[in-house]
C-alpha cells in the first residue's frame, strides 16, 4: 500500500512541480511595448523623486549663501567699522551681487567650469550656452545644471566681497568695482576651475594632483584672504591707524551678521555635497562642530590673555572655526572637525591679537587672519584627516573598502596634493592680485583722498548718511 | 533768574529729575554728554586691541529758576544724585539776562 502512494506521491509531482515552477518564474520572453514604456515611465519617476530631494537642498543652499553676503557679510563687516563708513561698507558686498552676478552668466560660470584646458576653462558656455535644466553627470548628476550654476555663483559673489574687509575705510567705489570684478575673472575662475572644474589639473576627481576641497577652503578662503593681505599691504594703513582708536561703531550688528554667517555656512559646506544624502549631513554636523570649537577655542585664548571674554572673540572664533572647516568639510569625521575648530580658534586669535600688530600691516577687518589662514590650515588639515568612509572619493576597492583618501586613512602622500594646491592658491592670488591692482590704481586710482577718508565714505562715495538721527 | 546747570551720573536722572518736580521745578532741559572731571575712564578690548575710553557718558541738566528757587533745587539735586564716589558731577550757576516765553511774548520771571 505504501509502495503505491509513494508512485502516485512522485507521478503527482513530476506533474505539478513544473507547472507551479512556470507559474512563479519571471517570464523571460521579449516584453510587449507597452510594459517597456511604463518601465522607462517608472525610471524617470524615479529619477524625478531623487532630483526632487537633492534639488531643493541645492537651491536652498544657494539661498543660504546670498544670505552670507548679504545681510550676513554686510552686517558683520559694517558693525565693524566706524559709523561714517557703514553703507559705503555694505555697498562693496552689494556691489559684488550684482557685478558678479552679470559677469558668472556673460563668461565666468564657463571661465569656471567649463571644459577648457587645465589651468581654465573655455568660453564654451560662455552666455550660459549649452547650461540648461539637465543635470551634468560632472557637477551633480541629479540636479539640473542650472542649479549648480546659480549655487557657484553665490560663492563667485562672496569671495571678493570678502576681500573687501582688507581695505575697509579706505577705497573708491569706482575702483573697487573694476577691480574685484577682474579679480573674479583672473583669479577666482582659474582657482576654482583648477580644483572643481572639468579637466581642472587639481580637480579630486581626475586630476593630475588631486586636491580636496570640499567647499572652498583653497577656492575661496585662501584666494579671498591672502588677496586681501596683498590689497592691505599695497593701499597701505588707514589714516591714523595705529595711533588713533578705530573700535566698532557696532557690536549689535557685527553680531547679528556672524550668525547669520554660522546658519549660512550650512548652505556653503552642506550644500557642496550637491544632493541630500548622508554627505550632505556629515558636511553639516562637521560645520556645526568646528564653528562650536572655533568660538570656544578663541574664547578661551583670550580669557587667558586678555582677561574676559568678548563678543567679539566668540563671533570670530567661530568664523575662524568655520573657514577652516570649508575645504574639509564633507571630507573628515566629526570629532576632527572638532579638532579642526579648537586649533582653527586658536591659532586665527593668536594673528590677530600678535602677529598682526608684530607686522603692523592695517588689515582692517582680518580677511587675512582669518579667512586667509584659516583656509590655508583647512586644506592642510583636510589631508591629514580626510576618510574614506565619509567620502570615498577614490571610490572603493575590489573588497568594497573605499581606497585611503588622507593621512589618517594611511594615504599620507595626500598632504602634499594639499600643499599643492594651497600653494597654488597663494601664489596665484599673489599675482593676479598684484597685477590687478597695480592696473587699476595706475589708471583710475585706488585710495580715497584724504579730505574723504575723513568725512567717510557714506558721504564722499554715496551721498548718503547711514544714520540720520535728525530725521 | 539764575541758570542751574547740573552735570550727574546718567543712572541718577530718574531721581533728580523727580526730586526736582517735587521741589515745585518743572521746566527743565536734559542733554546727553560725554566728559569727565577726575575720573579715570576705562579701557575695551577689541580683537586683542586695547582701547582707553576716557570720555564717559553723562547728563546734563539746565534749568532757569527765579532767585528764590535757588537753593531749593540745589538742595534737590545734590540729594537725588549724590553716591558719595568720584565721577558723581558738579553744578554751576549763573545769572540768566532774559527769558521769553515763545508763545505769548510773555518776558521776564513769569516767562520761567
Amino acid at each position: 500500500m505504501f509502495r503505491r502512494a509513494t508512485k502516485l506521491f512522485l507521478l503527482l509531482a513530476c506533474l505539478g512541480l513544473p507547472s507551479v515552477a512556470m507559474a512563479v518564474a519571471p517570464d523571460l520572453r521579449p516584453s510587449p511595448p507597452a510594459t517597456q514604456a511604463q518601465v522607462a515611465a517608472l525610471e524617470q519617476t524615479i529619477r524625478d523623486a531623487r532630483t526632487a530631494g537633492d534639488n531643493a537642498w541645492v537651491l536652498i543652499s544657494a539661498a543660504l549663501v546670498l544670505m552670507m553676503t548679504a545681510p550676513g557679510l554686510t552686517l558683520f563687516y559694517g558693525g565693524l567699522v566706524r559709523r561714517k563708513n557703514i553703507l559705503g561698507t555694505m555697498m562693496q558686498s552689494f556691489a559684488m551681487m550684482g557685478l558678479i552676478t552679470v559677469l558668472w552668466a556673460l563668461v565666468g560660470y564657463s571661465l569656471a567650469f567649463g571644459a577648457g584646458n587645465g589651468f581654465v576653462g573655455g568660453f564654451e558656455h560662455a552666455l550660459l550656452r549649452g547650461v540648461g535644466l539637465t543635470p551634468n553627470p560632472n557637477y551633480g548628476g541629479t540636479i539640473p545644471e542650472q542649479t549648480f550654476m546659480v549655487y557657484q555663483l553665490m560663492f563667485a559673489i562672496i569671495t571678493p566681497a570678502l576681500i573687501t574687509g582688507a581695505f575697509a575705510e579706505r577705497v573708491k567705489f569706482s575702483s573697487m568695482a573694476i577691480f574685484l570684478s577682474l579679480w573674479s575673472l583672473v583669479v577666482y575662475c582659474p582657482l576654482a576651475h583648477m580644483i572643481w572644474g572639468v579637466g581642472g589639473m587639481l580637480n579630486s576627481a581626475g586630476g593630475r594632483w588631486p586636491v580636496f576641497d570640499f567647499a572652498g577652503g583653497t577656492v575661496v578662503h585662501i584666494s579671498s584672504g591672502v588677496s586681501a593681505l596683498v590689497c592691505a599691504l599695497y593701499l597701505g594703513k588707514r589714516a591714523g591707524y595705529p595711533q588713533e582708536d578705530m573700535p566698532p561703531h557696532s557690536m549689535v550688528l557685527s553680531f547679528i551678521g556672524a550668525a547669520m554667517l554660522w546658519v549660512g555656512w550650512f548652505g556653503f559646506n552642506a550644500g557642496s555635497a550637491l544632493g541630500a544624502g548622508p554627505l550632505a549631513t556629515s558636511a553639516f554636523i562637521n560645520t556645526q562642530f568646528a564653528a562650536a570649537a572655533g568660538a570656544i577655542g578663541w574664547v578661551v585664548a583670550e580669557w587667558l590673555i586678555n582677561g574676559k571674554p568678548t563678543a567679539l572673540g566668540a563671533i570670530s572664533g567661530a568664523v575662524a572655526g568655520l573657514a577652516t572647516i570649508t575645504q574639509a568639510s564633507g571630507f573628515v569625521q566629526p570629532m576632527s572637525a572638532l579638532l579642526i575648530g579648537l586649533i582653527a580658534g586658536v591659532v586665527c586669535s593668536f594673528m590677530v591679537f600678535r602677529v598682526k600688530k608684530f607686522f603692523g600691516y592695517d588689515d582692517s577687518l582680518d580677511a587675512f587672519g582669518v579667512h586667509g589662514v584659516g583656509g590655508t590650515m583647512g586644506a592642510l588639515l583636510t589631508g591629514l584627516l580626510a576618510a574614506g568612509s565619509i567620502n570615498a572619493v577614490f571610490g572603493k576597492d575590489a573588497a568594497g573598502h573605499p581606497i585611503p583618501t588622507g593621512a589618517i586613512d594611511g594615504n599620507t602622500h595626500q598632504v602634499f596634493n594639499q600643499a599643492l594646491g594651497a600653494g597654488i592658491g597663494w601664489a596665484l592670488s599673489i599675482v593676479g592680485t598684484l597685477v590687478l591692482l597695480l592696473l587699476v590704481d595706475k589708471t583710475m586710482g585706488l585710495r580715497v583722498s584724504a579730505d574723504d577718508e575723513t568725512a567717510g565714505l557714506d558721504l564722499s562715495q554715496h551721498n548718503e548718511e547711514g544714520y540720520d538721527f535728525n530725521a | 533768574m539764575l541758570k542751574i546747570e547740573a552735570v550727574i551720573q546718567p543712572a541718577k536722572l530718574d531721581a533728580v529729575k523727580d526730586a526736582l518736580i517735587e521741589a515745585g521745578i518743572e521746566g527743565m532741559t536734559i542733554l546727553e554728554a560725554r566728559g569727565h572731571g577726575r575720573q579715570k575712564g576705562h579701557s575695551e578690548f577689541y580683537r586683542g586691541r586695547e582701547y582707553t575710553i576716557d570720555l564717559l557718558p553723562k547728563v546734563k541738566i539746565e534749568l532757569v529758576v527765579v532767585d528764590g528757587l535757588k537753593d531749593k533745587a540745589v538742595q534737590a539735586i545734590l540729594s537725588a544724585a549724590r553716591t558719595g564716589h568720584i565721577g558723581d558731577g558738579k553744578i554751576f550757576i549763573s545769572r540768566i539776562e532774559e527769558a521769553i516765553r515763545i508763545r505769548n511774548d510773555e518776558r521776564g520771571e513769569t516767562a520761567i
